[in-house]
């Protein structure tokens, strides 16, 4: 039986009146990157940040590495490793220096934390820049050396708030490459992010939006589940007057423009395919290409949110 | 309490202090700065007080009476004035503090053996050196009648006459009645105020502001630990300025030492620890940098200037005010400060302000560390 690393029940913030996190819950298991999608504001940092014990929920259960979010948050602070949204490592010290200070806090020292420091910095590749000071260092290292001040304890879990935005695409990757390695030592990963693309490297998502959870599986379930009749791209022209047609017939559950062409799902039931020839041959429009597509997690994503906006 | 945290934490701030040369800067140059400020320019002393004279007489005795102004270390004669609209020309121009307007009938009436009145004018705007002008004045005037006095009871044939009462002054603890010897030791306390709830005021908010708070409560640090450590730093550099103050009081200006300088340093640790915990509070409560530096200026730095008895005589004070210097820690670390320099005395007579500021230091450290929550706000 796999363990669990992170079970949150009913769990509520609000600030005020406002409710940042609604009733969510889920579980983490030991090893897995599981990722937090959502445009902005939608409740990720809040989630995250009640998990690391860095606010206390309003209502709820929750535990972090099998201590209680509401009682032992400082318990927790020991087991976990956190990057934060914004850049949070002091950027007037060096690369190593930033690094022996997260090492001494979290209660290294001797020959253990220099080993650990070496293992770090190679591991994110900073051993050429061990003496530049943070500040000028470009962002996709920054990101990398806040990861290793995260992970220099090993941690058994690590929360990442957004941790590649504002980084350039290779940068982004290796960054990736970094998580799934951590997580292939049996490192739990909890990750935030907005990036669709990113969203693919997770082994299970939840879909967060308005401090709700909207959906949750792993990418390939989301797909299936949310789009089980599948994904129409239809190039045609014009396009706009097309899409506006669209919108107004029944046997349609969404309609979108994507590049140049149109993203269309249809209801349950419904020969998609034919019904647009028949449909776009009476408006005397063009239909130049009809394909069925893989839905991307953007699709899902949109059908979704769209789905709750109509609730 | 783990000391090796507490020690990471310590070793960081030193590298803020010593990675930013603004605040290495304010911790050199502005004891050094005040020190020259307040031991040269800054002087309650009155000398040389630039005067006017008319002298409607023009005689011997007038050209006497005047001369005893110009011969003193306290006036200087600037202008002689034909009439008395030059006079209040050179008062109104401030060229003058003061004005001496000898009557024509001056020798006149001196030789008769009558009361003459000579007219003194002060320029009174500044109240502090234009009592001390009408002092110097009326003393220089009081001299020269008891002279006259001795010189007309002789010429009446009675030898060796006896003045009753003569007062003989002898100035303790600050024999040349000096400002500097009053100010300096007490500036020693204004800058390890400035120092210690000035820079100290910025170390918490100044984290929260940068965002980095955020990662560093993420962390199992423990509150103690990050006070603490982040004290370090600043306890030192208050060592640091008040050696500096010391030996620029003692070997710039000459400011007589005459207590233990031992005891001097461990009383002042006390006192850093005061200042230090009150600028660690306001960290806790301000929102932003700026703030914190107002507030420091106006809960740290004024009650020292004003209410401490740096500048001003507490006794002086009206009683509701008295009251409240009780309050301020400054008060009791100027004490300490002028009586070891001036006085020399002992820990027997300061161990009554020693023991409050101790109190104070815990009660401080206390507040500081209560204060602070290790929860984003």
């Amino acid at each position: 039986m796999p363990t669990l690393v992170v079970e949150v029940e009913d769990l509520v913030k609000t600030f005020d009146r406002f409710v940042a996190v609604d009733h969510i819950h889920f579980q983490v298991e030991k090893g897995e990157i599981f990722g937090f999608l959502g445009p902005n504001g939608a409740g990720k940092s809040t989630t995250i940040r009640m998990l690391c014990g860095l606010l206390l929920p309003t209502s709820g259960k929750g535990k972090v590495a099998g201590f209680d979010i509401m009682k032992e948050p400082e318990k927790i602070k020991q087991a976990i490793g956190y990057m934060s949204q914004k850049f949070s490592l002091y950027d007037d010290l060096t690369v190593a220096e930033n690094l022996h200070f997260f090492g001494g806090i979290y209660g290294l020292s001797g020959s253990f934390q220099r080993k650990r420091e070496n293992e770090v910095l190679g591991m994110i590749g900073l051993q050429d820049s061990q003496g530049q000071i943070t500040r000028t260092l470009p962002v996709g290292w920054k990101q990398r050396l806040a990861l290793g001040c995260a992970i220099l304890h090993e941690p058994s879990v690590l929360f990442l708030d957004e941790p590649t935005s504002g980084v350039d695409p290779i940068s982004r990757r290796n960054f990736w490459s970094l998580i799934q390695e951590m997580g292939g030592k049996g490192v739990t990963t909890f990750v935030t992010t907005h990036y669709m693309d990113e969203a693919e490297y997770c082994g299970r998502l939840a879909l967060i939006y308005q401090g709700r959870i909207v959906a949750l599986g792993t990418p390939s379930e989301l797909k299936l589940k949310t789009l089980s009749q599948g994904v129409l791209e239809v190039e045609c022209d014009p396009l706009v007057p097309a899409l506006d047609l669209l919108k107004k017939e029944s046997w349609i559950s969404e309609s979108a423009v994507f590049g140049e062409g149109l993203h269309v799902i249809g209801k349950e039931g419904v020969d998609l395919e034919r019904e647009l020839h028949v449909l776009f041959q009476k408006h005397g429009i063009l239909l130049k290409r009809v394909g069925k597509i893989r839905p991307s997690l953007e699709d899902v994503f949109v059908s979704l949110i769209e789905k709750e906006d109509k609730e | 309490m783990k000391v090796s945290r507490t020690w990471a934490i310590a070793k960081k701030e030193f590298v803020h202090i010593y990675r930013d040369p603004r605040s290495l800067a304010l911790v050199i140059l502005m004891p050094a700065l005040l020190m020259l400020l307040f031991g040269y320019a800054v002087t309650l002393d009155v000398k040389k007080v630039s005067m006017a004279v008319l002298d409607r007489d023009r005689s011997q005795e007038s050209l006497n009476f005047i001369q005893r102004f110009s011969a003193s270390s306290y006036f200087h004669l600037r202008f002689w004035v034909q009439d008395e609209k030059a006079m209040k020309r050179l008062i109104d121009q401030g060229k003058v503090k003061m004005g001496l307007i000898l009557p024509w009938d001056f020798s006149k009436t001196i030789k008769a053996e009558k009361m003459v009145s000579v007219q003194v004018l002060i320029d009174g705007a500044d109240a502090n050196t234009a009592s001390l002008i009408l002092s110097y004045a009326q003393a220089i005037a009081r001299q020269y009648t008891q002279e006259k006095t001795v010189l007309k009871v002789t010429r009446m044939g009675m030898r060796n006459l006896n003045l009753p009462i003569e007062a003989r002054p002898r100035v303790w603890f600050n024999e040349d009645l000096e400002s500097k010897n009053y100010f300096v030791p007490g500036l020693v306390a204004v800058i390890i105020s400035i120092i210690g709830v000035l820079l100290t005021g910025q170390v918490i908010v100044r984290e929260w502001e940068k965002g980095t708070m955020e990662l560093l409560i993420s962390t199992p640090v423990r509150k103690a630990e990050l006070m603490v450590g982040k004290l370090f730093p600043y306890f030192f550099l208050g060592l640091v300025d008040l050696s500096l103050s010391v030996l620029m009081g003692k070997w710039v200006f000459q400011v007589p030492l005459r207590g233990s300088v031992a005891l001097l340093f461990a009383l002042s640790c006390i006192y850093i620890l005061v200042a230090l915990a009150l600028g660690l509070t306001i960290s806790t409560f301000a929102r932003t940098q700026l703030l914190a530096n107002q507030m420091a200026m106006v809960i740290g730095f004024l009650p020292t200037f004003l209410l401490s008895g740096f500048t001003f005589v507490i006794s002086n004070m009206p009683t509701w005010l008295q009251f409240i210097t009780y309050g301020i820690a400054p008060r009791y670390y100027v004490t300490i400060v002028k009586e070891i320099f001036l006085k020399g005395l002992g820990f027997s007579f300061l161990w009554r302000e020693t023991l409050v500021l101790m109190v104070m230091a815990m009660a401080g450290l206390w507040v500081a560390t209560k204060s602070f929550k290790k929860e984003l706000r």
